[in-house]
């Protein structure tokens, strides 16, 4: 299946405080932005695939959306795999596609925490509140304690992550937070949960994104304007709670990962730019290690030294990530990814031809990977 | 005034909950496979079976991972703050979320733990202490 679906068409909405907009409003823009985009109209759509809102549970939803939409897909449905959702999606809609489900799928998402509810992201862990244990940030801080403890990886590194993203996202006009870090205001920042200080921690975002995935046959038929194919894509799923996962510092990312480079017949090293899920900066750490980029261990001194900034030997979320450009759970790390394969973006790597993304849910409990390139 | 979250004592819980007040921290075990775990399930995540029992657990394990949290949205924890909380591993193989009763400098990873039990709010809670 490699490069016979398409990314046909991108749309984004702002990103940060849109107080008063539903989920549902943040989806249907973020759809017709991405109709527009690929030129085609909204007639054509025959599969419909939507993320659950994370800030909002309710059922139904992909009936809502297809209602507001005004379109009758004959395959979608909501997905619930958090911020792993968006390529997944992705992959489902082009295997349907490939499988004569439909022709022209939208992939959307939408979340209002900043003005809406952020209930979802605060909760105590079940029984276990009674011991203080609130929260996602705290998940990620006690991956991170380990991974410090176990291979020495250093606050600063952590802080080289944020800082990737934040001079990234400074250079991107639509990101929600423009301003560059430094390594001293990061080493003054508060910390949230120890060892996870604020700078560690993804922007809380009202917005939405969207995609439209069809063949590339179809996109040549149809004259889309700059289609970008799919090379690879690929799941994995750690699935155990934090507390019961038997190694904290090893994901179903590397699964992920291994099924993606394997369909599109490539490998880390082919890989221009890169797309990290950054919720929290040992995130992206342990997504380096995972992928291969690195080895088990080594993702602190890998994201020294500007390698993983612009210039360096591999850019990372170049429109500044989860960290800068909007907490949004995923879909604008496809979305910069189909840019930088443009040739389009505010950050743009010179002759981008292999864009990786990954995505992930939970806290690493589940995993998604998207591979595009120039075919 | 503020309260404590306390957990929801269930039909599946509650050995677990008598056992603390017991004096006694238990994990569950599988008749059939002899998996142990924790927190309580209604079948064994190994072999799928609901032939569980449960069984005292020594006590004894290994700190695995800790948070220190600076902040909380929780009330009752907003006054705690700075405070840890902790996945230990007990030598028979289960994991439970706890807090060590250490001051955070002497923390590390691998360092061996016992178990102390605390009163709190009517509730008997699984705290360790190093050993």
């Amino acid at each position: 299946m490699r490069g016979t679906a398409v990314i046909a068409g991108i749309g984004q909405t702002a990103q940060g405080k849109m107080p008063g907009r539903t989920t549902t409003s943040l989806n249907v823009e973020a759809c017709r932005k991405a109709l527009d985009d690929a030129g085609i109209e909204k007639s054509m759509v025959d599969g419909l695939f939507v993320k659950y809102p994370t800030s909002e549970h309710r059922s139904m939803y992909a009936q809502t959306m297809a209602e507001a939409l005004g379109i009758q897909p004959r395959i979608g449905g909501v997905w619930d795999q958090g911020g792993a959702a968006p390529s997944s999606m992705i992959s489902f809609a082009a295997m349907a596609i490939e499988q004569g489900q439909c022709e022209v799928a939208l992939v959307t998402i939408a979340d209002n925490p900043r003005t809406g509810t952020r209930q979802a992201y605060e909760r105590g862990w079940g029984d276990d509140a009674v011991f203080g244990w609130f929260g996602t940030p705290a998940g990620y801080a006690m991956v991170a304690r380990r991974h410090m403890e176990q291979y020495g990886t250093k606050h600063e590194q952590l802080g080289a992550v944020a800082r990737a993203c934040r001079r990234h996202g400074a250079n991107n006009p639509d990101a929600q937070l423009r301003r560059p870090l430094t390594a001293e205001a990061y080493e003054a920042s508060s910390f949230v949960v120890d060892p996870l200080r604020r700078d560690d921690c993804c922007l809380i975002s009202d917005g939405g994104a969207a995609v439209v995935v069809m063949s590339a046959e179809r996109a040549r038929q149809l004259g889309v304007g700059a289609p970008v194919p799919i090379l690879g894509f690929g799941q994995g799923q750690t699935s155990w709670e934090v507390a019961q996962r038997p190694d904290l510092t090893s994901t179903a990312a590397a699964v992920s990962a291994r099924t993606a480079f394997a369909m599109a017949g490539l490998a880390p090293k082919d890989i221009d730019v890169a797309q990290l899920y950054d919720c929290f900066t040992i995130t992206v750490i342990l997504t380096l290690e995972d992928y291969g980029f690195c080895a088990k261990g080594q993702g602190g001194p890998f994201v020294e030294d500007g390698r993983i900034e612009i210039g360096g030997d591999l850019p990372i979320n170049t429109s500044g990530g989860l960290l800068s450009e909007s907490g949004m759970p995923g879909m604008q790390l496809v979305t910069e990814a189909v840019r930088q394969i443009r040739g389009t973006s505010t950050n743009q790597v010179a002759g981008a031809t292999t864009s990786l993304v990954s995505n992930q849910g939970g806290i690493m409990h589940t995993h998604s990977t998207l591979i595009l390139g120039s075919s | 005034m503020s309260e404590l979250p306390l957990p929801v004592v269930t039909p599946l819980t509650e050995p677990y909950w008598k056992g603390l007040e017991e004096g006694e921290l238990r994990h569950q075990k599988c008749r059939g496979c002899g998996h142990v775990w924790l927190p309580a399930r209604e079948e064994c995540p190994r072999c799928l079976t609901a032939d569980i029992t449960w069984e005292a657990s020594s006590g004894r394990g290994r700190l695995i991972s800790w948070v220190i949290y600076h902040h909380s949205s929780d009330p009752v924890f907003a006054e705690r703050v700075p405070y840890n909380v902790a996945v230990v591993e007990l030598d028979e193989g289960a994991r439970l979320i706890t807090n060590i009763l250490a001051p955070s400098e002497d923390l590390a990873i691998e360092l061996p733990v016992v178990v102390q039990i605390e009163q709190e709010s009517g509730f008997s809670l699984p705290r360790f202490r190093l050993a």
